[in-house]
């Protein structure tokens, strides 16, 4: 995979290239580093640059004063949690399922699949709220987890599959004709083999949960997760320092997993790939 | 009762396999001794993979029957199968190291560790793999994996061992070093394989029987020898080596016949133009159109008096490639011996 | 007892299929669609003018009311914004895509493909929230802006009457940035992936035959890109179109899709209105679905 010969035929990038491609990735991430640098601001009211001083006592604020963050905080991991039990179960049946099996109507599973994220989460939402209503269930939060996990699904389900379709086929059938029967042979082979894209399909679920707003505000009861704690602040700023706080612990619950995910994710392709 | 050698090692009683529309497998009966190096050759898409798959237990047949050593295990599910394959591409658990590959039918089975060992070590000394139990699969090359997949098949002493082209990946060099080593171990052990190739040349080197496969049938089982020389179909003739097939007018004036017939390039000679004919022999009178110098030896397209082609193969003992260019568009007498000319069926 | 289940199980695998599907299917299928269909449902009902009690007889009123200037109106803004956000990200994705796809070492890359795709996953409201203190008229932007003397230029922007506002975050011009920086890396993955199929050989050969590197790249290498173009075209025009946080936070008093259902749907109580208006995004999504298939985009998805 990486031979010398794709070495020597790559091409060099031009200089102005380089900074333009450079560049996107710090506008990328830049936004996010703003909002670390505010967390250390002594201004409540306003937003001003450069800061009028430097303080760390907002961390302690949102740390020991403010039990309603920790009660969204709790909440939200919560959520996050059960709905990526659920996605990591049924993303995991579907991809078996697809894969094991040239049945009728097998492009259609993943298109429904698809359907939560590739639809605006608005139309999901309001899909969601319109039913639980009409049915006159009591919001809650189930309903939250039952919101969360339509989106949740498609992760694992496209993470597993991708791990399905890149294992040999013949490894189900040797392990069988070695002498395992259906339940070993998932056992020792199957499960050991999807495990890292279990990890990583579930580490995305989490941390797509974790910060999911849009079908939350359509889902919630009286309940208040983090994000929505955070949108409140964005329409109507009141604790602004402590939000920048909270904004930050979002980015650092939120981008690890999903590093670590696309590591694994990128790791495991390139093992396969350069075993030759 | 098991290795009664009276008794067949594989059995198919009017086997068929159906997919849809398509006869995979169509209406096959074979008989497979024991202690057999048995080859299944054909094309791709002739049969001879579903009917490993069958014997496996990866796939069930539609009608008839497959017995091991007299047991109907037509139904039976590959766990429960005394038989063990070697795959085309390996299928080595990625997970697993070396050791724990071939370990693994002992594992499921939960044979005692110490015993696991022990049998592991006897297994990859007789595959030349000793020291190899820590390695992952990955850090093998082709003909190594190879041996794994075949240790990890053998450490259970099934009744058949099935191999599933199981040299296709490997390059030429490696591949005849491998045919020689399959054949050592099969004595070694005394088991039953079957080889499934597309191959001829593999089928001919390694094979006690072959069993030539198309569209879904058998075309003919026999030795090596038997299927070289006397072909009974031209596929068989045109699939197994190249040959010549005599028909039609020409071949009626030639044979005296109307069947058709085969004959090898080898087998036919280029003799001086008066050479008479014995009784023995027969003889024609053509143009040679073409010549392929191919180092060993040298192939002539003869065009015949009267209409149709004959491909002659002479081995270079003496010419050289100019003297052989030089016989281009000349014209030729060749003959050949009755006895080595086959009847083909239909 | 295991065995026997499993050769059981091995024996009947349309079984075994129905076992696996069934609760996925349960879920996706009832749950999900049944509640897209109580969407549908409702979008045909309509809402008494006088009591506020939602009406439960199948009518197009709601339907009309789309029509309405002042809906139609939203809608022209929302595509509008969509489209400006599409064409931007395209012309800002490209750079990185194909310094990616065609430059970059096998290390590096890897590294360069997780950094844009954390983003596309994490944070969404924490990254929209960067932009209120960015833009803020007192924050970060704004004193850059002045510091490179360019405070009339900025002045001048928020002056126009449809784009403009009081200040950056309170304006389109803010909105229009945050979603173009929101949706950036749904742009640049598709173009990557695009590029990445497009043979090395292709491109040796372009330059073989006599192109200029920049030949080459407008001949060769931007109509094979293109499937990738559309391919992130879809997601940056369709989370516009259904946003709506970004206009609450960033806004000012114009309506966005989003936004508008979100406030039909919950103070208004109006949720027949609501549900028609979501159907615009849809049936946008699935026309633009249909067009960007012709052009061969899920290639590249």
């Amino acid at each position: 995979m990486r031979s010398n010969s794709t070495d020597s035929t790559r091409p060099k990038a031009t200089l102005g290239l380089k900074l333009a491609a450079f560049g996107t990735i710090l506008f990328l991430y830049g936004p996010m580093l703003v909002i670390f640098l505010y967390t250390f601001t002594p201004e409540e009211a306003t937003y001003t640059f450069p800061l009028p001083g430097f303080t760390t006592k907002w961390y302690g604020v949102a740390l020991f004063e403010r039990p309603d963050l920790w009660r969204a905080l709790i909440l939200s991991v919560q959520v996050a949690g059960i709905s990526t039990l659920v996605a990591l179960i049924l993303g995991t049946l579907a991809a078996a399922a697809v894969y094991r099996s040239n049945f009728f109507g097998r492009e259609s599973i993943s298109f429904l699949l698809i359907l939560p994220i590739a639809l605006p989460g608005i139309v999901t939402g309001i899909a969601l709220r319109t039913a639980i209503g009409g049915l006159d269930i009591p919001f809650s939060f189930w309903t939250i987890v039952i919101g969360h996990a339509t989106f949740c699904v498609v992760v694992v389900y496209n993470n597993v599959l991708a791990r399905f379709r890149r294992m040999s086929g013949s490894v189900i059938e040797a392990s069988m004709d070695l002498g395992a029967n259906s339940f070993q042979t998932f056992r020792y082979v199957v499960l050991p083999n999807i495990a890292t894209a279990l990890l990583a399909g579930g580490m995305l679920a989490f941390a797509l949960s974790f910060d999911e707003v849009i079908v939350t505000t359509f889902t919630a009861g009286q309940q208040t997760t983090l994000p929505i704690w955070i949108f409140s602040q964005l329409v109507r700023p009141r604790d602004r320092p402590v939000t920048n706080v909270v904004a930050t612990i979002v980015i650092l619950i939120t981008l690890l997993p999903i590093f670590f995910a696309q590591k694994l994710s990128a790791d495991s392709s390139d093992t396969e790939g350069g075993s030759k | 009762m098991a290795n009664n050698s009276s008794t067949p090692a594989i059995q198919f009683t009017k086997v068929s396999r159906h997919f849809g529309d398509i006869r995979a497998v169509d209406n096959v009966d074979v008989e497979i001794k024991d202690g057999e190096f048995f080859s299944m050759l054909g094309p791709s898409g002739s049969g001879k993979t579903t009917c490993l798959r069958m014997v496996a237990g990866f796939d069930t047949p539609t009608s008839g029957n497959i017995f091991l050593y007299g047991q109907d295990v037509s139904q039976l599910p590959p766990y429960d199968r005394d038989v063990n394959t070697v795959f085309q591409d390996y299928a080595l658990f990625p997970h697993m190291t070396v050791g724990e590959n071939v370990a693994y039918g002992l594992m499921v089975k939960k044979v005692a560790k110490a015993e696991r060992v022990k049998r592991v070590d006897e297994m990859l000394e007789l595959v030349q793999l000793t020291g190899f139990a820590s390695r992952k699969p990955s850090q093998l090359s082709g003909g190594q994996r190879q041996r794994v997949a075949l240790a990890r098949a053998l450490i259970n002493h099934p009744k058949v061992l099935l191999l599933d082209e199981p040299l296709g990946a490997l390059d030429l060099k490696l591949r005849q070093q491998m045919q020689v080593e399959l054949k050592n171990i099969q004595r070694e052990v005394g088991i039953t394989f079957i080889f499934v190739t597309h191959d001829q040349e593999e089928a001919l080197t390694m094979s006690d029987r072959i069993a030539v496969f198309n569209q879904g049938k058998i075309e003919q089982i026999g030795s090596p020898t038997e299927i070289y020389e006397h072909p009974q179909t031209a596929f068989v003739a045109g699939f197994v080596g190249v040959s010549n097939i005599i028909e039609g007018e020409v071949g009626k004036r030639i044979t005296n016949s109307t069947n058709k017939f085969s004959i090898r390039p080898e087998k036919i000679h280029f003799v001086k133009p008066d050479q008479n004919l014995d009784s023995d022999s027969y003889a024609v009178n053509g143009n040679i159109r073409d010549v392929v110098y191919l180092g060993l030896y040298t192939r002539y397209l003869v065009e015949i008096d009267g209409g149709g082609d004959l491909v002659v193969v002479e081995q270079n003992l003496k010419s050289t490639s100019q003297e052989v260019m030089r016989a281009r568009g000349q014209a030729a007498r060749l003959m050949w011996k009755k006895e080595h000319i086959s009847k083909l069926g239909d | 007892m295991l065995s026997r289940i499993s050769t059981y199980l091995y024996k009947t695998p349309k079984l075994v299929l129905a076992l696996l599907l069934v609760p996925p299917m349960l879920y996706m299928g009832v749950v999900y669609l049944g509640s897209l269909f109580a969407l549908l449902i409702n979008s045909f009902y309509s809402i008494d003018d006088f009591s506020g009690i939602i009406v439960r007889e199948f009518t197009l009123k709601t339907y009309a009311q789309i029509f309405y200037p002042a809906n139609l109106e939203i809608f022209m803004r929302t595509a509008g914004m969509a489209a400006a956000v599409t064409v931007v990200d395209a012309l800002f994705a490209f750079p990185l895509a194909y310094y990616i796809a065609k430059f970059a070492a096998p290390r590096l890359k890897t590294w360069l493909i997780i950094a844009v795709t954390i983003p596309l996953w994490s944070s969404y409201l924490v990254r929209v929230y960067a932009w209120k203190l960015i833009l803020a008229k007192e924050g970060i932007l704004s004193w850059f802006i002045n510091l490179f003397g360019l405070g009339g230029v900025l002045d001048w922007l928020l002056s126009i009457p449809e784009i403009g506002g009081s200040s950056l975050s309170l304006s389109p011009i803010g909105m229009f940035i945050a979603f173009s920086y929101i949706w950036l890396p749904y742009m640049i993955i598709p173009i990557q992936t695009a590029l990445e199929r497009v043979p090395a050989s292709l491109i040796e050969a372009s330059g073989d035959l006599g192109a200029k590197p920049f030949q080459t790249f407008r001949s060769v290498i931007l109509p094979l890109a293109f499937p990738g173009v559309v391919a992130g075209s879809i997601f940056t025009f369709s989370l516009t179109l259904g946003d709506f946080i970004v206009p609450l936070s960033l806004g000012n008093s114009k309506y966005f899709i989003g936004q508008a259902v979100y406030s039909y749907q919950g103070t208004a109580g109006n949720v027949p209105l609501a549900a028609a208006m979501t159907m615009g995004p849809v049936v946008i999504m699935i026309v633009y679905l249909l067009i960007a298939r012709k052009l061969g985009a899920f290639d590249a998805l």
